[in-house]
């Protein structure tokens, strides 16, 4: 087998295989909105307010950037186990642990990024809204609005990591067919069955999948700068 | 922008509502790598899910690591190969009852330039001091699964514990099975491996089974239900009708008709089973 194989799987319409990109992309995309909200929230605030400590946590919020997937799973695993303190969800085992792990994994990633970008931008337009006396919630919205290019390409790269992940998503998620088991951990599994071209045949399809959502995004992106002027 | 926020959002809420379709009645099974990687499982538990409308969820890890899973509650069954830590897992009370399921063995896999000369033997134990005294690399699960236990029983009884002497041809990878034989071809190693596993591994390569055969390389599996007194989380009903129908002649049957190339990989013996 090579790489045409990648495309006969595709092609073949196999359902469980589409079922398994299906499960990869609503899990990936659940974490990346929770996490959206709250990282550009998060990257906001820290931006545009000072308080005692604030550096402190912007450094934090940084090396967090660096979490090891691993470590999240371990820690949302002993959370959701049956004898962990949320043991009573029953969320072990389950997608909506998964897309908890990989919300964990990437709000970091968009609040130090977006607190980054946001705190640039307001450099810039600090002496106008100042003179200009623009209200508080005002200037977030104007601030964010105009940031939204480089914040898009933000949420992509934390969609991009969380779609990478494995390790988390195998500690929380068991890798259950049918129920938990997505793209990376399906290479996993195919690999350590020996079966490495077909590994290597998910792992292009993976790849392709990642190019056609970041073309969407790039296409959306071209679109609203025609439309905005 | 907004268009693809709400994209975004549409996607996310409808995956969120889903999920409530599959609250039907299924189970949590924790069990080894060799029973899924070998395929047993997606032969025999569509069946049994015909026979009772069960899900089976099964978490594949190794024996240690599934019996801990069983020992957190996050498992209605555990389904694993080592018999002394099943029996201390039942004692302890984290299992109800523990019964015999199924056997099959474990081979002796090495690269085919067989540096120890061990090719042919029957003998495991003569074959295990052969590799250690050619010093060849040897491949080690290191992981605390049902196979590395037997892997180190084997070593005991040879007389030799090349794990504590930290021998440099003795290699712990604190991996799965077909992990450690992808690694044992790619370094020339010799490896121990439950048969199922190896034949349906698809990566042989310079790999080759070079022992089989000797008494001491049986591997017997066996399945508990997790104590509900420990966890009243664990699904009493639905796991033990598992338990039930994979000792019954249904379930052994099964076990018995799962063949890759005409060869059985593994051999019912539960002991209620009427044969």
């Amino acid at each position: 087998m090579d790489e045409t194989s990648a495309f006969q799987l595709i092609l073949s319409g196999d359902p469980q295989l589409l079922a398994i990109v299906k499960l990869s992309l609503a899990v990936t995309l659940a974490a990346t909105l929770i996490a959206g909200v709250l990282g550009l929230s998060l990257g906001a605030c820290l931006a545009l307010t000072q308080f005692p400590g604030r550096q402190g946590l912007v450094i934090a919020l940084n090396a967090l950037m660096g979490l090891p997937p691993v470590v999240v799973g371990l820690l949302v695993f002993l959370a959701l186990s049956r004898s962990g303190p949320l043991g009573f969800l029953g969320l072990l085992f389950t997608p909506q642990a998964m897309i908890i792990a990989q919300t964990i994994l990437i709000t970091p990633i968009i609040a130090a990024l977006s607190r980054q970008v946001i705190e640039d931008f307001w450099a810039e337009y600090k002496d106008e809204f100042t003179a200009m006396d623009v209200p508080g919630a005002m200037r977030v919205r104007a601030l964010l609005w105009d940031a939204r290019f480089s914040l898009v390409t933000i949420l992509l790269a934390g969609f991009g990591r969380a779609a990478a992940e494995v390790g988390a998503v195998m500690i929380v998620g068991g890798n259950i067919e049918g129920f938990t088991r997505v793209m990376t951990t399906s290479i996993a599994l195919e690999t350590s069955k020996g079966d490495l071209p077909l590994a290597i045949s998910l792992g292009i399809i993976l790849i392709a999948i990642m190019f056609c959502v970041n073309a969407l995004a790039w296409g959306v992106r071209q679109w609203s700068v025609r439309h905005a002027g | 922008m907004k268009a693809y926020a709400l994209a975004i959002a549409l996607g996310a809420f409808a995956f969120a509502a889903s999920p409530a379709v599959a609250q039907q009645q299924s189970i949590v099974v924790a069990s080894t790598t060799s029973t899924q990687d070998s395929g047993l499982f997606g032969h025999i538990l569509p069946l049994f899910k015909t026979a009772s409308g069960i899900d089976v969820k099964v978490v594949a890890q190794g024996t240690g690591q599934a019996l801990e899973t069983g020992r957190r509650g996050d498992a209605d069954v555990v389904f694993v190969h080592a018999k002394p830590q099943e029996e201390k897992f039942v004692a302890d009370g984290y299992g109800v009852k523990r019964f015999n399921v199924m056997y099959n063995d474990f081979v002796l896999i090495g690269p085919k330039s067989d540096p120890a000369k061990v090719r042919g033997g029957k003998d495991i134990i003569a074959a295990l001091k052969s590799v250690q005294a050619s010093a060849a690399p040897f491949v080690s699960r290191g992981d605390k699964s049902g196979t590395h236990s037997a892997e180190l029983a084997l070593w005991k009884a040879a007389g030799l514990d090349p794990a504590s002497a930290k021998a440099p041809w003795y290699r712990e990878i604190g991996q799965g099975m077909g992990a450690a034989l992808n690694t044992s071809g790619a370094m020339g190693a010799y490896v121990l491996s439950d048969r199922a596993t190896w034949l349906s591994f698809k990566n042989k390569d310079a790999l080759e089974l070079l022992v089989e055969g000797d008494a001491r390389l049986f591997n017997q599996y066996g399945i508990i239900l997790v104590n509900p007194a420990r966890h009243p989380s664990v699904k009493v009903t639905a796991g033990q009708a598992f338990i039930d129908w994979i000792i019954s002649k249904p379930g052994q049957d099964s076990i018995n008709g799962y063949k890759i190339n005409g060869a059985q990989l593994f051999f019912a013996n539960a002991d209620n089973a009427a044969r």
